[in-house]
């Protein structure tokens, strides 16, 4: 077991208004984690993992990241330079809309290259050989490397967004409704590859999702909110088989099984 | 022999917030236990609680008031209030759970879904996928199924496989919910067998079995709970 967490959340609040946002969320994260934030929309889940990627200050609260190095870093403290660095080489931020993480103008091959390059490789052929073998492993195929993502479909595009940002080796991934909006023959595929490469390479993530049959899937640990404030908190088959919250009860009760 | 679980004072009681609070008492001040190196089978009527109580055991769920504690790592843990990294060690090393329909995964393979234990306890593929090969084997899955996610196979067929998920690591604690519900005799006779070794092996057995015939082969005690009264354990005749 990991002793050290690798992201600590204290009482992190940033609120628009009442009940919009997220109030007082607090926990750890550890490495090889994966964490899931449910709920419905509006319940704050996005606004809580801007939050934690260090892409939207919070009114009160602190998160420390635990970095590779083993510094123990105040995330809201550190310059925006430091926060950038961050998320382009410990980190990871697959968006729900793949096109909000992907440079739409440049092929398939360059957005993962890209990534590559700013943790310092130039090496052309290196980056290529990179490319082309983290296309096959996201299942792309090879052939389309030098297309524009633009010609990609909603899945394809999505598999690429992941490719983009695992490509550096991240400790730590935030994904925000990582299979929204794709059919469900797609969705399947896609987490079959998320959940064997958080496996493999021993990423921890934290994943929101309204869909709890992929936070079933993908999450050891859940956490409920609505209106902004966690309702509920446990292991992910604890939560859904025997939700204490009657917020959970609903939304687990809710689900249609065909 | 060394106490394994120790359950103290368990009440369950489910209720339905969105159906105006009802409360569904399910038992209540239920005190249990169970040792290293032997089979205690729950006993009792349909709805009396079998299922909860083994649910309980594996943290899948809460309490609603009373202790239960687990021996893991050698010590005593409370699993009540217990962070999640504890709950996951504790699944993950000391205590297997055979529930009784498998949870399939699209598109991964049945030798993959019964090697997976093993894997996330750091074994390598090659190992892991032999002993899974060994089970299924045993359990009469032909070889030819073994690539193929297990999502089209027969219920009987699913059991067999969610059982070599079960027994692949030699947990100290193992919880088996009808793992024989739905098997022919030749197979049920094959869990048999594997209860028997686990059994030899050391590990403390907490089943539920419907089948007659397959709890007199395993069962060293009865538990038997009543709702109504107060539960108790008597050696199996």
């Amino acid at each position: 077991m990991s002793t050290q967490p690798l992201l600590q959340v204290r009482e992190i609040t940033k609120l628009y208004a009442a009940n919009k946002g997220c109030a007082d969320v607090s926990f750890d994260l550890y490495p090889g984690e994966v964490l899931g934030i449910v709920g419905e929309s509006g319940s704050g889940k996005s606004t809580l993992l801007s939050c934690l990627s260090a892409r939207l200050a919070p009114d009160s609260g602190s998160i420390h990241y635990h970095n590779r190095a083993g510094e123990s870093l105040d995330l809201y403290s550190l310059s925006e330079s430091r926060q950038r660095q961050l998320q382009r080489t410990e980190w990871g931020i697959v968006h729900q809309h793949a096109r909000d993480g992907l440079r739409m103008g440049v092929s398939g091959g360059a957005n993962i290259g890209e990534r590559l390059m700013a943790t310092g490789e130039r090496h052309y052929g290196n980056l290529r050989g990179t490319a082309e073998q983290w296309m096959s492993d996201v299942e792309l195929d090879i052939d389309r490397i030098d297309d524009k993502p633009t010609t990609y479909s909603g899945g394809m595009q999505q598999r690429l967004q992941i490719a983009r940002n695992l490509v550096t080796h991240p400790r730590l991934v935030f994904m925000d409704e990582p299979t929204g909006g794709l059919d469900v023959s797609v969705q399947a595929r896609l987490l079959d590859l998320l959940r064997r490469l958080v496996t493999e390479l021993n990423l921890a993530v934290v994943i929101v999702t309204h869909d709890l049959a992929v936070a079933r899937l993908l999450a050891q640990r859940l956490i409920v909110m609505r209106r902004g404030e966690v309702v509920e908190t446990g292991l992910t088959d604890q939560v859904l088989d025997d939700p204490q919250h009657a917020y959970t009860q609903l939304l687990v009760s809710s689900v249609l099984t065909p | 022999m060394q106490t394994m679980i120790e359950v103290e004072g368990l009440t369950k009681v489910f209720t339905l917030h969105n159906q105006g609070g009802i409360q569904l008492p399910v038992f209540s001040g239920i005190d249990f236990r169970a040792r290293q190196r032997e089979c205690t089978v729950l006993f009792g009527e349909s709805g009396s609680g079998k299922s909860t109580l083994l649910r309980l055991l594996y943290a899948n769920y809460l309490p609603t008031s009373g202790s239960i504690r687990v021996r893991h790592r050698g010590e005593m843990v409370e699993l009540t209030g217990a962070p999640s990294q504890t709950l996951l060690d504790i699944r993950r090393e000391t205590i297997g759970y055979v529930s009784q329909f498998l949870r399939v995964i699209p598109r991964v393979s049945t030798l993959d879904v019964v090697a997976q234990p093993l894997r996330e306890r750091g074994v390598d593929q090659d190992r892991a996928h032999q002993r899974a090969g060994e089970l299924l084997e045993r359990l009469h899955i032909p070889e030819r199924l073994w690539s193929l996610p297990p999502g089209t196979f027969s219920g009987g067929e699913q059991q067999r496989v969610n059982i070599a998920r079960g027994f692949i690591v030699d947990y100290p604690i193992l919880l088996l919910d009808e793992p024989t519900a739905s098997l022919d005799q030749r197979n049920a006779s094959v869990v048999v067998e594997l209860i028997r070794e686990a059994r030899q092996r050391g590990s403390a057995i907490v089943g539920i079995f419907h089948d007659a015939d397959v709890r007199e082969a395993v069962a060293d005690h009865i538990f038997e709970i009543d709702p109504t009264q107060k539960s108790e354990s008597r050696a199996a005749s």
